[in-house]
């Protein structure tokens, strides 16, 4: 079995707010995340998959079909948007790095489903070099 | 909804690797230049790992200034700045970096809410890293 990471950035920006709380209760859990205009980050996305690597081609998977799942399926709906305004699945749900990192899991589960019997292993995303979030597809 | 959140830290320390129950030239033998009798330093980065489920309330998994806090605390305010052989944690067990992963690993599961914390890795310079999780640590 041998795991293959692919990485991709994307660019996007986003607040956190919680509509059950009041104003105050925002601002003293997310701080300055609170700011209701936005900030934004360069994400950093690692989509990990594991498998066999084929006998004849000795790929796990062809890295460039994983790219272009990976733009199709995640960067073209995050890169250069506003994730809380623009995405369908942050709108009731806070656009953490630890959502965001589910949401692409859920996102490229079923693209990467005829990746030939490698694993989709774990999705990995930056939100800056030193803080990150890290979804294994458990309940 | 099980997700991981991770953080990366930086602490300058020295370090001399020698042990008491290795002859001078055995101790030269093992350590090379590590043996320095006046040590050395390095900027160390540590990657600390934890797990849990995603608050559906913050979207999150560890209170991120909760978590920065504990780490400061326990083990940057501990280890930064200075020389590791003189801390008693490393009197009777050399200060590679396989050891300190492991004391990084067991303060920080002590100063943790149990569960939570999945693995800690210590980088020593760009080209080298050690890592630990809670088996390594209780064998």
């Amino acid at each position: 079995m041998v795991e293959l990471t692919r990485r991709a950035t994307f660019s996007a920006s986003h607040y956190y707010w919680n509509d059950a709380w009041s104003v105050e209760e925002n601002e003293r859990i997310f701080g300055r995340c609170a700011n209701r205009n936005g900030h934004g980050h360069n994400y950093t996305l690692e989509v990990t998959l594991a498998g066999e690597p084929d006998p004849t081609t000795g790929f796990v998977v062809d890295l460039k079909w994983l790219k272009d799942v990976i733009e199709r399926e995640v960067l073209s709906a995050f890169d250069h948007r506003h994730l809380n305004l623009e995405v369908p699945e942050f709108k009731n749900t806070i656009p953490t790095t630890e959502n965001i990192a589910i949401a692409s899991w859920r996102r490229l589960a079923p693209a990467l489903a005829p990746a030939r019997g490698a694993q989709l292993r774990r999705v990995r995303v930056y939100e800056t070099p030193e803080i990150f979030a890290e979804f294994r597809g458990e309940a | 909804m099980k997700a991981y959140f991770g953080r990366r830290y930086v602490l300058s320390a020295s370090h001399r690797l020698h042990s008491d129950s290795l002859s001078a030239e055995e101790n030269r033998e093992a350590y090379g230049k590590c043996n320095n009798p006046h040590g050395h330093g390095h900027n160390y980065v540590v990657e600390v790992l934890t797990r849990g489920p995603v608050d559906p309330n913050t979207g999150m998994v560890i209170d991120l200034s909760e978590f920065d806090e504990v780490v400061r605390t326990t083990i940057l305010e501990r280890f930064d700045h200075t020389n590791l052989n003189l801390d008693p944690i490393f009197a009777n067990q050399v200060p590679t970096t396989e050891n300190l992963c492991r004391v990084v690993f067991g303060l920080l599961q002590n100063a943790m809410i149990p569960g939570r914390l999945e693995t800690v890795r210590v980088e020593e310079t760009e080209n080298n890293f050690f890592q630990c999780w809670g088996s390594e640590v209780e064998g």
